[in-house]
């Protein structure tokens, strides 16, 4: 009942034959020692209803016994100016809107040894060299407030001030000064929402501080503080690597200012979002630069609701949202380097790493290189959509899960092993500790869900297609969505037929014009899955591999996006594909229309399976019920699913053959469908609960073919894949690879 | 004096649990269960798969921390784990152990 001792990630989600791949692994169970083995996935952890866990270990130079050590994840955002010159004279000035005040000592701005800091009760506090002043008056919790501090190394003289900014509360401005430590100079680099870890961890109280080690040189050590002197500074990661920051913000920061006699310095973060710069709009150019990506294009002090794109007025978009839980990149050190064989099958693969308790897969994608001959059939894997998802936290936090999932919630020991490490970064499915949503996912972290174990879904399920298409001896490629993302409609255009897996939720606006670029150039397209193209990302160019989302407006939404962020660092409008105004049904002809995870059912054909157009996909079964079997729920319509809506843009020319019934209680209407709540919403009481099978030719001779259910592809391995939901998929495939085309209806 | 949550007499919702945890239910099985399920009765269950076709019951905590494992029981599928939620809910909500032939 142990959790896995060793986790890894790759530097890229894709790779291709030939290729070297780097594997960054920390190993967490003291021992040092751990395995490593490339492994082709073939089918997932399905249960006791499919064909269960398949994997073929491939010989590389990576296989066998490897030592490693525990590396540590420096998570937390701030932004860094490093090139300040020694200064005589400090002032301090910025906006602060504070989402955790009183949670610890966190920092606002930081220049060695002087910092000005929101103490434990979230006071403004000007610090030096361990000695204090505090205007002992708290900041309130989500409002903007000025902040500012001096102090004179000559005299020690040093003062602090907070003022609430606007509003008819009865906020009042708060003062102190007084005398500290005199002779103390500011030198260092400068932080913007936390300190610099030059402070010895013995005078770090336990909930502030996270430097992993004392830093020896530090010119400025902090002395112990009461209370305090015996104790380390408890590191949020238990590695032997030094972090650079500590005393983490938590909240919004604009327009901080530092001035002196030798300079004035002011930080414009409405200049370079979308990028990592910090732009310093002074003559003296000392700009810096953010880490960890904390999210920008928020609302600022001076956002007075009257505008929502923030391209439209910079002033209103002055500010940052740091956390202390935001987390881009894990830096890890390289552990382990091999190549791929040159004739490696294109596949979903993983590094299997094995120290104590169970395997950490680190999966990936083997796509064909560029220029390599293609089959017919490609998969496109959702790795857009396995990033979203990446270190789901959700789960394992109270709450009334099964009001909305119709059952309990599931994890296994490697989740159990992710709510043991907070520092590895929550999915886009969780909250910041500050309550506001985690807008950005990053692959440059262990993920926890690219594997083929624990929860039957994304990355596991999609293997169950994959299973399918090796039982059926059709060759395959496999390609992913990132590299749909850079390449566009020349990935897919050598392809006759392209295929997606159960749950391909997130597309970004190149995504899915390339999809629809390969559909207008006669492409056939399977959309194998169900509540798919529904959310909109965007590729943070500053950022390479991660993705930002922003939940604005509707949907089955984790968390709202707050009001006048709707816009995402790219600039582009986010929320549901369908309320942008490119519905999933004009796409693929179904979209998301409710959801339950407590068992499936089965599709019942229509009139239209007998239309003579669709008579190819009906060869051979004369079944009017399908897919009434499967590894998830006992059918093959089921988790969430999809349905045809002329109203949305599905073709009026669409057959939908086949239509599923008799959902259970836990299905509800998603909530985009109603403009109120009412009663009467849930699988047995409505009869717009059901996920539609649907076929349709395009003007150039393609075709469409939607399932509209994430647990059709779990049905395919039913009795050693001889079922009709198998058959139907087969008879669809054969016709798609045909190069005759399609023609309309006339 | 309030009475229990629910009904301690009535043993044939908790049956039609038992023989069918998912999937549809009657009106009056659901509505138990929307009792059992709510915020302040559903006791933060979680269950967790120890390894394959193996669970435990699981207690959720705050802040995301690890759940607390209940290693007692050891279940052979969902639906036996589920079940075991439902008697854990039936007993503080009824008042009394859900015995059912």
């Amino acid at each position: 009942m142990s959790t896995p001792g060793v986790v890894g990630y790759l530097d890229s989600l894709y790779a291709s034959p030939g290729d070297e791949v780097t594997v960054r692994a920390s190993v967490l169970d003291g021992g040092g020692r751990y395995r490593a083995q490339l492994v082709r996935l073939i089918c997932g952890e399905t249960g006791p209803s499919g064909p269960g866990l398949k994997e073929e270990p491939v010989a590389t130079e990576l296989a066998g016994e490897h030592m490693g050590s525990e590396q540590p994840v420096p998570i937390s955002s701030y932004a860094i100016v490093d090139n300040i010159p020694p200064l005589e004279t400090i002032e301090f000035s910025l906006l602060v809107w504070p989402t955790l005040p009183g949670r610890g000592t966190q920092a606002l701005m930081a220049l060695g040894p002087v910092r000005l800091v929101l103490d434990a009760v979230g006071a403004a506090t000007i610090a030096v060299d361990g000695e204090t002043i505090s205007t002992k008056v708290p900041l309130r919790h989500r409002a903007w407030h000025r902040v500012e501090a001096r102090y004179d190394p000559a005299t020690g003289s040093a003062s602090v001030r907070s003022e609430p900014l606007r509003g008819f509360h009865a906020d009042r401005v708060a003062e102190a000064s007084g005398r500290l430590r005199a002779g103390v100079r500011a030198a260092g680099p400068l932080l913007i929402g936390a300190s610099p870890c030059v402070l010895r961890r013995a005078s770090l109280a336990q909930d502030e501080g996270r430097c992993a080690v004392q830093d020896q040189s530090s010119p400025h050590p902090e002395p112990a503080t009461e209370g305090s002197a015996s104790e380390d500074a408890r590191p949020l990661f238990s590695g032997s690597g030094a972090d650079a920051a500590t005393q983490h913000f938590n909240g919004k920061i604009e327009a901080p200012a530092l001035r002196s006699r030798e300079l004035e310095a002011e930080w414009d973060f409405s200049r370079g979002i979308g990028t990592t710069r910090v732009e310093d709009k002074s003559r003296h150019g000392l700009h810096g630069h953010t880490v960890n990506a904390p999210k920008r294009a928020v609302t600022g002090a001076r956002w007075d609701g009257s505008v929502h794109d923030w391209r439209r007025d910079l002033s209103q978009y002055g500010a940052v949202h740091f956390h202390s839980d935001d987390l881009y990149d894990a830096g890890w050190q390289p552990s382990l380097r091999f190549r791929l064989p040159e004739t490696l099958k294109s596949g979903y693969y993983a590094v299997k790493l094995q120290a104590s308790g169970p395997p950490f897969y680190v999966g990936f994608i083997v796509s064909p290189k560029p220029g390599a001959p293609r089959a017919k059939v490609a998969v496109l894997a959702s790795t857009v959509t396995y990033l979203a998802y990446a270190n789901y936290r959700r789960r394992m936090s109270p709450g009334p899960f099964e009001l909305t999932m119709g059952a309990l919630p599931t994890v296994d020991m490697t989740d159990v092993l992710l709510a043991e490490h907070p520092e590895f970064g929550s999915s886009t499915y969780d909250v910041h500790k500050d309550g506001f949503g985690v807008g950005h996912a990053s692959a440059r972290r262990p993920l926890f869900n690219m594997r083929p174990t624990g929860r039957f879904w994304n990355f596991a399920m999609d293997l169950c297609l994959i299973d399918w298409l090796e039982a059926q001896e059709i060759a395959y490629d496999v390609i992913s969505e990132h590299e749909l993302q850079e390449r566009g409609v020349e990935l897919l255009a050598p392809y006759r037929a392209v295929l997606t897996p159960s749950h391909p939720e997130y597309v970004s606006l190149e995504m899915l014009t390339a999809t629809e670029a390969y559909l207008g150039a006669g492409g056939r397209f399977m959309y194998l899955g169900g509540n798919g193209f529904y959310w909109r990302v965007s590729f943070d160019p500053a950022h390479p591999g991660m993705i930002e989302l922003r939940r604005a407006e509707d949907g089955t939404r984790a968390w709202a996006e707050q009001p006048g962020q709707y816009y995402h660092a790219t600039g582009e409008y986010g929320g549901l594909w369908r309320r942008i105004g490119r519905p999933p049904n004009a796409l693929v002809g179904i979209g998301f229309i409710a959801q339950g995870f407590d068992a499936s059912t089965y599709y019942r054909r229509t009139s239209a399976s007998r239309d003579p157009r669709a008579a190819f996909l009906f060869a051979g079964i004369e079944d009017e019920i399908i897919g009434d079997f499967g590894a998830w729920g006992d059918g093959a319509a089921g988790l969430e699913i999809d349905a045809f809506d002329l109203a949305l843009g599905s073709p009026p020319h669409a057959l939908v053959v086949a239509s599923s019934e008799g959902h259970s209680n836990a299905f509800l209407l998603v909530n985009e469908e109603m403009l109120s709540n009412s009663r009467g919403v849930d699988g047995t009481l409505n009869s717009r609960i059901k996920a539609d099978i649907v076929f349709f030719e395009t003007p150039a001779g393609g075709a469409v073919l939607s399932t509209g259910s994430i647990a059709f592809v779990a049905s395919l391995a039913h009795e050693n894949y001889r079922n009709n939901i198998s058959r139907l998929l087969r008879n669809a495939l054969d016709r798609f690879l045909d190069p005759a085309p399609f023609k309309l209806p006339m | 004096m309030t009475g229990p949550a629910i009904d301690p007499r009535r043993l044939n919702l908790a049956a039609e649990f038992r023989a069918r945890p998912f999937g549809r239910h009657s009106p009056e099985l659901q509505a138990l269960l929307d009792i059992m399920h709510r915020a302040e009765n559903c006791q933060d269950l979680i269950l967790v798969s120890i390894a394959p076709g193996r669970w435990v019951l699981g207690e959720r905590r705050i802040g995301g921390k690890p759940p607390h494992l209940f290693t007692d029981e050891v279940f052979e599928s969902r639906e036996a784990g589920e079940w075991a939620a439902f008697r854990r809910r039936w007993q503080v909500l009824a008042g009394r152990e859900l015995e059912l032939p």
